[in-house]
């Protein structure tokens, strides 16, 4: 039933494919020798792809080159963040044990807060979000003025994952920035997707990973501001201003740099092109599939921000799984938009979260566009969902 | 056909998937997460439920090159299988969870989701024959290898559920399926067989049951009692911990005045008493039987003479006449058996072709035998 070749990729939210410049800028590197720290010129001329990477990377989000620290994606920036900064914090003063978080997290932030709950003696906080998906920033002023003092750091996401709602990072920056609290970001979303800012926004510490802004695989960034002490997660050399260790990686470096230069660049086109695209598709597909609806926010441009690339669609009666399989037997790729283990699908945290019970939170699919997709991705997605969506209701029937 | 191969991880069923995409069938491998938690299920080569057992499927679906899935069918798993065996030890029975996860979950909730996704057939690395018969109603037969055969644990199938399966090791050795895999390349060649419940840690029955019961549990002790001389012999921890047939694990100090081994003959979860006595006590010719499930049409009377009844997975036959009153089966053993728990499944034979089978509520010995 699939035609080979044929792949109508709407999961670019998962992964984008690579951009034409950084796969160049990457393979141009693969086969030249030189470790980063070695002083000779073989060495020197390593250091120097990571270094000019470093300075693309910055001038493109409005951070120093010293911020940036890379890591091997975006898992890893998170975790660093974390737990690096909560360390850190709580070595200046024991009584800082509060992390507030939100209960939308990627499981990259959630699931480190988990863990420093249960063996790093935090007290982690995970503040709601409305029906739209996006974090109650009373809930979060409430928290923080309970006991300020108690408060080692703050994350919150730029743009979520699952349904594309942006937070208000501006705002939380505000609201810590009064009791001097730190703030991390999961920015892994919304680099190249909307505009990111780091100086301007305020934030201290920002995650980034390479796969979704048309990068490669297995190298990301954390931003993080020269000043503000992270301990270290990963011990060894000291390559990456002693707080993240191991062997730097030159060629994906430059294909991260090179990944972002691009897409930042091409970032208010892209967005307004994916969007459109994405804003036919919802309206399509709701159209064929009259009781389907959206989730998170609006497209129509009123209220909160999302994901330009972003289609996040409940089809009642239906499980997500059943439609993916049968959408995937047409050579058309989404996801369910939920964490897998061992492929147990579970009820998305985030639809949870957002108010949806476990039987609506099991009916979604997600669609995410990307710089690849065509009006022509759109069409075949519209022309399958109809008789999927019969069909995969047909499941639950029995 | 569009087909969906169920697959466990182990060998067999990767080779049954590999076979029906070379009948020209277009194969969908699917594994099912049957357990909540799957770093709770067995772990190791040994079950068909760990995140390994997944991989191991995912890895010979790759190398087959058919699309795979996981379906989650841990509720129904739970719900049909796990409740059900603990239901049944909670009433002094033994029962066989793999025959209920064939009738309840591998052919009812994955056929029923496969038919409906616009599948014709769900294939099984199961070793049993398909054949039509002159009537055309599919009927299952023994495995080429008497030795792999599983139509026991397959007797629970209807004719709607036989309609719809393909059992494609059936006509092949074990050892020349091991070979198969090998030659096709799929790294579980040499995957130890399964063995045990997948649910049931460390195959621990006892232990697992005890834990899990909780307040469901009938008793945790009672007396081990002589059937001959109503003597009380020794205490146990629990009637879960013994099976009708069983001989190891009574613990009783003292040897039968005989100094013959004596084994459990009866089991009463409410007062938790387990009769033990001499190994003729085990020997039984009358079997009662509820829930039949028929393979094909239902029969009435069964006497030809090569109607034959087994008692266990890869147990003997026994030459049998069988007769059928509504939902009940009333077996009359020709050949006369030992240690047949109520709980088992009786599957009936007439030669290779399986009739049906009945869950065992009752064993008695006729004047003859006693």
């Amino acid at each position: 039933m699939t035609t080979p070749g044929r792949h109508v990729y709407l999961d670019h939210a998962a992964t984008t494919p690579m951009l034409p410049v950084a796969l160049d800028a990457m393979t141009a590197r693969l086969a030249s020798v030189g470790n980063a720290n070695s002083l000779h010129a073989s060495g020197r001329a390593a250091r120097r792809v990571v270094e000019e990477s470093r300075e693309t990377i910055a001038r493109s989000l409005g951070c120093r080159p010293g911020d940036v620290v890379f890591t091997s994606g975006g898992t890893e920036s998170d975790n660093l963040a974390l737990k690096g900064i909560y360390w850190a914090r709580r070595a200046e003063d024991p009584r800082r044990l509060r992390i507030l978080s939100t209960a939308i997290e990627h499981h990259a932030v959630l699931d480190p807060l988990v863990w420093l709950g249960e063996e790093g003696g935090a007290e982690v906080e995970l503040l709601p979000v409305d029906d739209k998906g996006v974090l109650d920033l009373e809930a979060l002023r409430d928290s923080i003025a309970r006991d300020p003092g108690s408060v080692a750091l703050v994350s919150v996401m730029w743009a979520n994952n699952e349904v594309g709602s942006l937070q208000p990072v501006d705002q939380v920056v505000r609201i810590a920035g009064e009791h001097d609290i730190p703030v991390h970001t999961d920015a892994v979303q919304a680099v190249g997707s909307v505009p990111v800012d780091f100086e301007a926004s305020g934030v201290d510490a920002l995650s980034l990973t390479g796969h979704k802004v048309g990068g490669p695989y297995g190298v990301g960034a954390l931003v993080v501001r020269r000043d503000l002490r992270v301990s270290p997660l990963v011990h060894g050399g000291g390559q990456e201003r002693d707080i993240r260790s191991g062997t730097l990686d030159p060629p994906a470096i430059a294909g991260l740099a090179a990944a972002i230069e691009a897409s930042v660049k091409a970032q208010p086109e892209h967005a307004e092109r994916v969007a459109a695209l994405r804003d036919d598709l919802v309206r399509r597909v709701l159209e064929v599939v009259p009781d389907a609806h959206l989730h998170g926010a609006p497209t129509d441009g009123t209220g909160v921000g999302r994901l330009p690339g972003n289609a996040h669609i409940g089809f009642p009666g239906c499980e997500g799984d059943s439609l993916l399989m049968l959408l995937d037997a047409r050579g058309i790729e989404c996801s369910t938009g939920s964490a897998c283990s061992a492929g147990v699908p579970q009820p998305s945290h985030v639809l949870l979260a957002m108010g949806c019970d476990p039987d609506q939170a099991r009916h979604s699919l997600r669609f995410s566009l990307g710089h690849t997709s065509t009006a022509a991705d759109v069409a075949a997605l519209v022309e399958a969902i109809g008789p999927v969506v019969e069909r995969a209701r047909g499941v639950r029937s029995r | 056909m569009r087909v969906v191969a169920a697959m466990s991880g182990g060998v067999d069923s990767a080779v049954a998937a590999a076979r029906a995409v070379e009948a020209g069938h277009e194969v969908t491998g699917i594994h099912l997460a049957l357990s909540r938690n799957p770093a709770s299920y067995r772990t190791g080569a040994r079950g068909c439920c760990t995140i390994e057992d997944s991989n191991d499927a995912r890895r010979a679906a790759d190398v087959i090159g058919i699309p795979f899935y996981v379906w989650d069918l841990s509720d129904r798993f739970h719900e049909d299988v796990v409740e059900d065996f603990m239901d049944e030890y909670a009433a002094g029975r033994t029962p066989n969870p793999c025959l209920r996860c064939n009738e309840k979950i591998k052919f009812a909730a994955v056929l029923d989701r496969a038919l409906a996704l616009g599948f014709d057939a769900v294939a099984t690395g199961h070793y049993a024959q398909l054949r039509t018969g002159d009537d055309g109603l599919i009927e299952l037969h023994r495995a080429v290898d008497h030795g792999k055969d599983q139509s026991y644990v397959l007797g629970v199938l209807d004719q709607g559920q036989l309609a719809h399966s393909l059992f494609p090791l059936g006509d092949t050795s074990k050892p020349l399926v091991r070979e198969e895999a090998a030659r096709r390349g799929l790294l579980v060649a040499d995957k130890p067989d399964s063995h045990d419940i997948c649910f049931v840690a460390d195959g621990d029955n006892a232990g697992w049951l005890r834990e899990k019961l909780g307040d469901r549990n009938p008793n945790t002790g009672g007396d081990i009692v002589d059937a001959a001389s109503g003597e009380v012999l020794g205490t146990h921890e629990g009637t879960v911990a013994y099976t009708i047939g069983q001989r190891r694990g009574l613990r009783l100090g003292r040897p039968a005045p005989d100094g013959k081994p004596r084994f459990v003959l009866d089991i009463e979860p409410v007062s938790g008493t387990v009769t033990v006595g001499p190994r003729e006590g085990l020997r039984v010719d009358r079997i009662t039987g509820v829930r039949p499930r028929w393979c094909g049409s239902v029969p009435t009377l069964l006497d030809g003479p090569d109607v034959t009844v087994q008692l266990r997975a890869h147990g003997v036959e026994h030459r049998a006449i069988v007769r059928v009153a509504g939902d009940e089966v009333h077996i009359e053993l020709l050949d006369p058996a030992e240690g047949i728990a109520p709980g088992q499944a009786a599957v009936v034979y007439d030669g290779s072709r399986v009739v049906g089978s009945a869950t065992i509520s009752a064993t008695a010995r006729s004047e003859a035998l006693a």
